[in-house]
């Protein structure tokens, strides 16, 4: 009986070793053949975060066909949302298929375990969606741009948000890693009532009875949550049945397009802070929305828009200069000469954006929930970890 | 802290708990009357949990995508028994696991393909919506009803095994498998049926949960992990042991993600207090089950005394 039971639980342990494995072999793919820049994308594509990487993924691609671009070749792998799968995947990329550009990483600890090493060996790291405040303070980098924001800039919006409703007792909450504590510390930064509670949940967490019934004890009048992909469905879905009726504010992540589907009328009127919205006025909006809707038939997420960003990004600097020639690409990619579909779009120092970040509200339009919006938040808001960026 | 609190977090503790063995049940019945390591029962829960979800959202109604969900594992489970397990019973436990292994990723990648890469949705049924005032406090009446199912499954889990001769038979089989074949017994048919109800009970538990969870694709991973803790700790084989570790590790792992950063937090700053205190709970029903392991190396009880 002894050995079965060691064989069993040894069986758990290669069963997480050989996911890793399998997934990598299978899903190893490429698109397009004559090429001069080659863009390696890490992303999660399988999983209760797939839906992100999966947006991110179809907005990068479907830049690259709207621009009917055969210069740039894309290779794209699964990390399975687990960082040292992510790194032997960085590595290979960086070694044997010599990539030029990484990109497509979702989860910031996967981040802070790709990004240092690739940018150290004269690889750019475009982020398409984590933005870890240890990248964006002392350990930036010139090879390390990130296209999407700096996690703690639409939490810092959420409090300001927080304060414009009158909240006073709110009850906050975010899986614990990187991208957590950031949310938790960007909300902070910003919001002026009290505390009642706070609290970290795991990564990945799908039951949240235990962490609803201390909101409910805590005598919160508001609640804010970071909890991007599976974990926001469940939390909503089990907030709805637990009757509770408090406004809850959060980042666009957990009330984005991947997710409303599944969460329902659970997240109607919530207020979620967002630096883009699918009914954005702007003319590379409008044509961006309109054909992904046609190319996948769906609405696009924020990953999807940042994907398509971070792409128009490359396609921008390549037009300019060679990617084997780092100094100049690295000059192109600074001069963001590209038409984002969040609006206008300028570089902080430490090469973060500096953006407006919209109040965005979920509505059923037509029998679809998505988002629209209703404010702005900031005005050319920039990340509070630059200054401690030295290039 | 209130007492309402601690007898809320009880209840959720006792919930999870009842889940879990919906689980581990099917999961220990497989391994102790036939021997067999199956990592894909976590698969098999993924598959009742999408096909509820699929009818529930084709006809609005919950209970036939329930009934659905459970058919569709309980088909799944038979199918793959006769297809793939029934070559494996005289291997060694590493050519189970890989075989079995094997089946999560096809499983995994053929619901993707038919289903999407992105969540689906289950609503709670109407009748179960809600809250329901229990004294102390109001809890949820799906978490309720899904406590009433748990413990309505143990009973008739104990009737079947104990009181009927699909029971007996099974009994026997876990205790000698040449002897009941010699006496006639058909043991294919009975590890077939054996396969399938074990797979039926992860349908159900996929299905139940789905409704307040997201149904997606891996998401019964997680849950055979806790699975197999949860068997390791009540003796492998054992229906008795499936159920009091069960509830075990819910009860623990519940009161531990509230009580620990309360009690760091005692005499750390708050937000240290949460980091230690959430890290040490999630590792609280490891501990368990090593000490477990090393004070009762066959489990609280072991199925073959």
């Amino acid at each position: 009986m002894t050995t079965i039971r060691t064989t069993a639980l040894a069986a758990l342990a290669t069963t997480i070793r050989t996911t890793a494995l399998a997934t990598l072999a299978a899903s190893s793919f490429s698109i397009a053949q004559a090429q001069t820049v080659t863009v390696g994308m890490i992303t999660t594509l399988s999983g209760g975060g797939a839906g992100l990487g999966v947006d991110v993924r179809d907005g990068f691609q479907l830049a690259l066909d709207m621009a009917g671009d055969h210069e740039i070749k894309l290779v794209v792998e699964d990390d399975s949302q687990r960082p040292e799968l992510a790194v032997q995947i960085a590595e290979r990329m960086i070694q044997s298929q010599r990539v030029d550009i990484l990109t497509g990483i979702i989860w910031s600890n996967l981040a802070m375990a790709v990004v240092p090493s690739t940018v150290a060996q004269d690889i750019f790291y475009l982020s398409p969606n984590a933005g870890p405040s240890a990248l964006a303070g002392a350990n930036c980098h010139p090879n390390y741009f990130n296209v999407a924001w700096q996690n703690d800039m639409l939490h810092e919006a959420a409090g300001a948000v927080a304060n414009q409703q009158g909240y006073k007792k709110i009850f906050i909450m975010a899986p614990n890693y990187p991208a957590g504590t950031d949310a938790l510390n960007g909300f902070k930064r910003y919001y002026e009532g009290a505390l009642v509670g706070e609290l970290f949940t795991q990564v990945g967490q799908t039951d949240y009875a235990a962490e609803l019934a201390q909101i409910r004890a805590a005598g919160a009048d508001s609640i804010f949550i970071f909890l991007p992909g599976g974990m926001g469905i469940s939390f909503m879905r089990q907030y709805e049945q637990s009757g509770l009726n408090l406004p809850i504010v959060s980042a666009a992540f957990t009330f984005s397009q991947d997710i409303l589907p599944a969460v329902g009328a659970a997240a109607l009127g919530v207020y979620n802070t967002s630096q883009w919205s699918p009914d954005l006025d702007n003319e590379a909006n409008q044509a961006f929305v309109a054909a992904f809707r046609e190319a996948y038939g769906r609405t696009p997420s924020l990953y999807a828009s940042q994907g398509f960003d971070t792409a128009n990004l490359i396609l921008s600097a390549s037009a300019k200069a060679d990617v084997k020639d780092r100094d100049a690409f690295r000059e192109a990619l600074r001069e963001a000469d590209f038409a984002a579909v969040r609006g206008d779009f300028a570089w902080a120092p430490n090469q973060h954006p500096i953006q407006r970040v919209y109040i965005r509200e979920v509505v059923n339009v037509d029998g679809e929930y998505t988002n629209r919006v209703i404010g702005t938040a900031f005005e050319e808001h920039r990340d509070s970890h630059g200054e401690k960026c030295r290039m | 802290m209130s007492l309402a609190l601690l007898f809320e977090q009880l209840l959720n503790g006792v919930q999870f708990g009842l889940v879990l063995f919906l689980m581990s049940a099917g999961l220990t019945l497989v391994f102790g009357v036939m021997g067999l390591i199956n990592l894909a029962h976590g698969s098999l829960y993924m598959i009742g949990a999408f096909l509820c979800a699929a009818v529930a959202a084709a006809t609005g109604n919950f209970w036939l995508g329930l009934m659905a969900g459970i058919a569709a594992a309980a088909a799944a489970g038979a199918l793959i028994e006769i297809a793939v397990i029934r070559r494996l019973y005289d291997r060694d436990h590493l050519d189970q696991v890989l075989a079995t292994f094997a089946l999560i990723l096809i499983l995994s990648e053929g619901v993707r393909m038919v289903f999407g890469p992105f969540p689906l949705y289950l609503n709670v049924p109407d009748s179960l919506r809600g809250t329901v005032n229990l004294g102390l406090v109001d809890y949820s009446v799906y978490r309720l009803a899904l406590i009433g199912f748990g413990v309505a499954v143990a009973l008739g889990l104990w009737a079947l095994i104990a009181k009927t001769r699909l029971g007996i038979r099974i009994r026997a089989g876990e205790s000698d498998r040449e002897m009941i074949a010699a006496l006639g017994v058909n043991i294919r048919a009975l590890y077939t049926i054996v396969f399938a109800l074990g797979a039926a009970l992860a349908g159900l538990a996929g299905a139940l949960v789905g409704a307040i969870q997201s149904v997606q694709v891996g998401m019964g991973e997680p849950v055979l992990i806790l699975a197999f803790v949860v068997i390791v700790i009540g003796g492998i084989g054992s229906i008795k042991g499936a159920m009091v570790g069960a509830l075990l590790v819910g009860i623990i792992d519940t009161m531990g993600r509230f009580l620990l950063p309360r009690i760091f937090g005692a005499f750390m700053e708050t937000s240290q207090a949460m980091g230690v205190g959430s890290a040490l709970a999630s590792m609280l029903i490891y501990l368990l089950m090593a000490l477990v392991l090393i004070f009762r190396p066959k489990g609280l009880f072991p199925a073959h005394g």
